[in-house]
């Protein structure tokens, strides 16, 4: 039974419901894995094992009346998700050993369907970040390596950890967040699928916030059909999120066996970036041969402020993020430096405990928001989102769904872009339109590069139309047939 | 627009971030690399546009009953304090 945490989620939920394994031994399988890879890899800010092992045996005995959907499923969970009586941090030294006395509405539908928490996941400091440097804890590992070179990858971010944890088998799925792209990068430069939903599909009740017009949660997964399974859980309306949206939660999974015959599919050629990478561009026109394969017309559109999405995102995300960050004062929860008076306690509080790229977010945030700089930046930046959000409604008169490339390279190395930080931004360039737009988008692996580094394509939806973005992630899943799995030099 | 050395001061002061002297100048160049790329959002023609403020379309907010749905909890809501005393936050002094 060695081989019980390379299964599907699927599998593994089928094979739990055969009883030809237990919840326990899954579980313990897991949390076996966990200790051998973590140390190497990083994935893990808190496993909760004890915890787990009592889940699972609750599961168990559960299974004999009425099993839930994930029953008896371990999984992994974003340190951006409060979880009760488990430290969280969003991996952040400012909110110091923080342990919640409450549960993140995403996190307890997972617990009533009937999932195991293995334990919590590493990530960019507040989710801020393409790569997982900016992390308390350092940054987490990607499992996948350049040919037999030893340099280590970022897994991307901020839902590196996630991201790890599931193409590692360290869990059968995991929870994740996405703002600007970060659980779609990160699910490119791991092999992985990873799916954010339309904005409101998921409560942000009980996720630390960073941008809360952008912020969705979503699964990374090892399959389309997994991450379906996990999304059906993860929805739904909740009245404590006043932009929770009140609509029923749709059989994704049964949509992932939809024809996509007769669909027609956008591809914007904005998309088609100077110095893209050619292996790129390759990526993309095979994604675009097997949607005409199974059926699908292709049709060129046009989303004209494509290139404006990046610098509209890094006005509304900071300004957000800067609102939102307010309240870590150090008076009700996390760590307090002791200054002189009020203010110089609050500042020394938030000098010591936020890093430097959350500092960074905070000040630009700030000052487009200031009196004298609100017109020029932040309602321009307003303006600018809405002229984006339109082109998408455009385009979407006439195509079913939109394919693009997941990210504009492969993973690069810890450290390689950490200097710059507009660099660093770049990673999300295809990525960030749907955050503005509020649009569902999932990426998929369809292919290695060169090195033998996996790369992904984006499936972009309308709005609360996730069926057919499944539908065509789970078309391209079959044709593109990716079957490899980094090799395991962390355990 | 470019941003000086007193503005990163002046937002670092809103922010009640304290930034040590010795970051002032490379947060101005930091912030005004930023900047500078952001500035190509003056490009695009924005007149008669109307503000995108939500991400939902035709959103509303909606109201909830005015009723008490939680709370009278102090132990759960004083748990993670740096400090308190006889069930209150302590905070450093307020008014002299």
């Amino acid at each position: 039974m060695s081989d019980l945490t390379a299964l599907t989620l699927k599998s593994a939920l089928d094979g739990l419901e055969k009883k030809q394994f237990s919840s326990l031994e899954l579980t313990n399988a897991f949390l076996a894995n966990i200790e051998a890879a973590n140390p190497r890899l990083n994935a893990y800010v808190v496993v909760t094992a004890e915890k787990a092992r009592a889940m699972a045996k609750a599961s168990d005995k559960r299974r004999k009346k009425n099993p839930g959907p994930l029953e008896g499923a371990p999984l992994g969970i974003k340190d951006l998700f409060c979880t009760e009586g488990v430290r969280t941090t969003a991996c952040s030294n400012i909110l110091g050993e923080f342990t919640p006395t409450y549960e993140s509405s995403v996190t307890a539908n997972l617990w009533r369907d009937g999932a195991v928490m293995l334990g919590k996941l590493n990530m960019d400091e507040f989710a801020m970040g393409s790569s997982n440097e900016t992390s308390r804890f350092g940054p987490v590992i990607n499992p996948w390596r350049r040919g037999n070179e030893d340099t280590n990858l970022t897994p991307g971010g901020s839902s590196g950890g996630s991201a790890t944890a599931t193409a590692a088998d360290l869990c059968l799925g995991a929870t994740a967040t996405d703002t600007g792209g970060s659980i779609r990068q990160p699910a490119a430069f791991t092999g992985t699928v990873g799916v954010k939903p339309t904005y409101g599909r998921c409560s942000r009740w009980g996720i630390v916030a960073f941008a809360s017009s952008l912020d969705q949660a979503g699964p990374i997964a090892k399959t389309v059909e997994d991450a379906a399974i996990l999304l059906r859980s993860m929805a739904g309306h909740d009245p404590k999120d006043s932009t929770s949206l009140p609509v029923e939660t749709p059989d994704f999974q049964q949509a992932c066996g939809r024809s996509i015959r007769g669909l027609t599919i956008g591809v914007p050629e904005e998309y088609r970036m100077d110095g893209m990478p050619k292996e790129i561009e390759d990526l993309w026109a095979q994604g675009i041969e097997w949607a005409k394969a199974a059926g699908a017309k292709i049709k060129a559109i046009s989303l004209k402020h494509t290139k404006y999405a990046l610098p509209c995102y890094y006005i509304v995300a900071p300004a957000e993020a800067s609102s939102n960050l307010a309240r870590y004062d150090g008076m009700r929860y996390g760590a307090r430096v002791q200054g002189k008076d009020l203010a110089d306690s609050y500042e020394k509080t938030r000098a010591a405990g936020f890093g430097a790229e959350v500092q960074r977010r905070i000040l630009i945030g700030t000052y487009v928001l200031s009196a004298g700089y609100y017109d020029a930046y932040y309602l321009r930046a307003q303006k600018v989102r809405a002229r984006i959000a339109e082109d998408f409604r455009a385009a979407f008169e006439e195509v079913d769904a939109i394919l693009t490339p997941a990210t504009p390279s492969a993973a690069f190395a810890l450290g390689e872009k950490s200097g710059d930080p507009v660099s660093m931004y770049l990673n999300d360039i295809f990525t960030v339109t749907a955050n503005l737009a509020g649009l569902p988008g999932l990426a998929l692996p369809a292919a290695l590069d060169k090195k033998g580094l996996p790369l992904g394509l984006q499936v972009i939806g309308k709005a609360l139309d996730e069926e057919t973005v499944f539908a065509v992630a789970a078309a391209l899943e079959k044709a593109a047939d990716f079957k490899a799995r980094p090799t395991n030099w962390w355990s | 627009m470019s941003i000086d050395e007193k503005t990163v001061r002046k937002a670092a002061r809103l922010a009640r971030l304290a930034l040590p002297e010795a970051r002032v100048a490379p947060m101005v160049g930091e912030l005004n690399a930023i900047l500078a790329w952001i500035e190509q959002l003056n490009e695009v023609d924005v007149e008669g546009v109307a503000p995108m403020t939500s991400a939902v379309e035709g959103a509303s907010l909606p109201m909830r009953d005015d009723k008490v749905t939680d709370g009278n909890d102090p132990a759960r809501v004083l748990a993670n304090a740096p400090k308190t005393e006889d069930g209150f936050f302590v905070v450093p002094k307020v008014v002299e």
